[in-house]
């Protein structure tokens, strides 16, 4: 659904600097993130030119976390304008913005869970150490695929509230 | 208090004299890391942990399933030990503990040193925190370990392992019932300081099982403390104290380690004695950001948004995808 009624169909500048971020994150992102699977190694991703360092664990683990900190405050960022605008401008996250933020809030906590069980000192039972690392390879999939979805369909974050 | 195999049995003996259980380590120390403090001017090489550690952990060996799955693409190789199981010169996956020879000058003497090596226990073990299905699992003793049922023998834990001490088998493990030939390569196997017998209340085999006495097991502070009088005592010098961290294995010698590092043979399955840096410490010092990134976006929306209300920037659009 789109509001495109209420809401201007090009974006300003900032608009669309946020957007591209959020696109780049979302990439480096995914692609650090499944580094941390042994596969690119197996699958000859990391003998392309320019990618090799995505063999290696400990670049990829350290770029995840600097795009991950750029990431949560493009969110904070992003939400924060959402929130002042929602009333004012009778906004309302559409289902697929509604979708995708909840796996990005499932993101955001397990991969906040998963940065504390790094520190030392830190012992999470079996069975939460497994759900976190499920949860967070999971949600990440599945808001690739609905980021996917909603790019080819053009569905908006948010629409016109009734 | 660090327990030695003989206080360990004149501890045990009394105890049953007086018809009481005796304490065992882990329980006496649950809040605490135990680590255990291996004297190399004691070792005489003789093999008897090595041996006691093939004996008590015979049971946990793999029995791969041949022949192995076909791998894709080409470039995976299977591990196979099954058929070289009595090599027990390195590490292999039926033997986590081996001895380790060293032939080194120092002082103008030739010194030949031999010490049991095995997987050092990292206080922040990134085979543990890294591994990506939480296969592999760290207790509050201070025990890391590879859960067999779990693992799909990735080979992460070995990569991010600054020692490269897990050690793979092919043909075993839970990726045989998922998609063998594209995802996993069997089970990671190391040293697990004989978790069960320590839960039992009994020492680790290689510590039992020692006749010179040249392992101790006891809380990490007791060790380190001990460890620093020895090294006071005789001018020694310590491993494991701040590598990697600091781990559950302490090293004590007579010789400085970069010495005995050049002094013994390395390379697959057979660790280093070098510095190591802490590996998780360079990301983790990115938490503090990750935790501010958030304010810092909250700051930058409320100016924009201050700006925005004083007529300075036109309103936003809200359908960005």
């Amino acid at each position: 659904m789109n509001a495109d009624a209420q809401v201007p169909a090009r974006p300003t500048a900032p608009g669309r600097a946020a957007r591209w971020a959020f696109r780049g994150l979302v990439f480096l992102l995914a692609l650090t993130g499944f580094g941390q699977l042994p596969i690119y190694n197996r699958y000859y991703l990391s003998d392309l030119p320019g990618c090799g360092w995505l063999a290696d664990y400990w670049a990829t683990r350290l770029v995840h976390y600097l795009a991950a900190a750029l990431f949560l405050a493009l969110l904070a960022h992003a939400a924060t304008l959402y929130l002042a605008a929602r009333r004012p401008r009778r906004l309302r996250l559409s289902r697929s913005g509604a979708l995708r933020a909840g796996l990005l809030a499932a993101l955001v906590v397990s991969g906040g869970l998963i940065v504390v069980k790094n520190f030392p000192g830190v012992f999470f039972s079996d069975a939460l150490v497994i759900a976190v690392d499920l949860a967070h390879l999971g949600a990440a999939a599945a808001f690739l695929l609905a980021q996917l979805i909603a790019l080819i369909g053009r569905r908006p974050w948010v629409e016109q509230a009734a | 208090m660090a327990i030695s195999r003989r206080t360990f049995l004149k501890g045990s003996l009394a105890a049953a004299a007086l018809a009481a259980a005796p304490a065992p380590p882990a329980a006496a120390a649950a809040e605490e890391s135990l680590a255990t403090l291996i004297d190399i001017r004691k070792c005489i090489g003789c093999g008897s942990c090595v041996a006691a550690c093939r004996e008590a952990n015979a049971d946990r060996f793999p029995e791969p399933q041949k022949p192995f799955p076909r791998m894709f693409p080409a470039r995976v190789k299977v591990s196979d030990w099954s058929e070289r199981r009595e090599v027990d010169d390195r590490l292999t996956p039926y033997n986590w503990l081996f001895i380790q020879q060293a032939r080194v000058v120092h002082d103008g003497r030739e010194i030949e040193l031999t010490l049991p090596r095995r997987c050092m226990h990292c206080v922040n073990p990134p085979c543990v925190k890294l591994c990506p299905w939480g296969a592999a699992r760290q207790t509050p003793e201070g025990i890391a370990l590879i859960d067999p049922e779990i693992c799909l023998g990735g080979s992460k834990c070995k990569s991010v392992c600054p020692w490269d001490i897990p050690q793979r088998q092919t043909g075993v493990g839970l990726y045989l019932k998922l998609a063998p030939s594209f995802a996993g390569n069997g089970v990671m196997y190391k040293c697990d300081r004989c978790r069960s017998r320590l839960a039992a209340g009994g020492l680790p085999a290689c510590i039992e099982a020692c006749p010179e006495e040249v392992q101790t097991i006891g809380p990490r502070p007791e060790i380190l403390a001990r460890a620093r009088a020895i090294a006071d005592e005789i001018g020694g010098f310590i491993y494991g104290e701040h590598e990697n961290g600091g781990t559950n294995t302490i090293y004590v010698s007579p010789v400085p380690f970069e010495i005995l590092n050049r002094g013994i043979e390395t390379g697959e399955g057979r660790p280093h004695l070098a510095p190591v840096p802490d590996m998780m410490d360079e990301a983790n010092r990115l938490a503090a950001a990750l935790a501010i990134a958030p304010l810092a976006g909250v700051a930058g929306a409320a100016l924009r948004l201050v700006s925005r209300a004083r007529g300075n920037t036109p309103s936003e659009e809200s359908d960005e995808r």
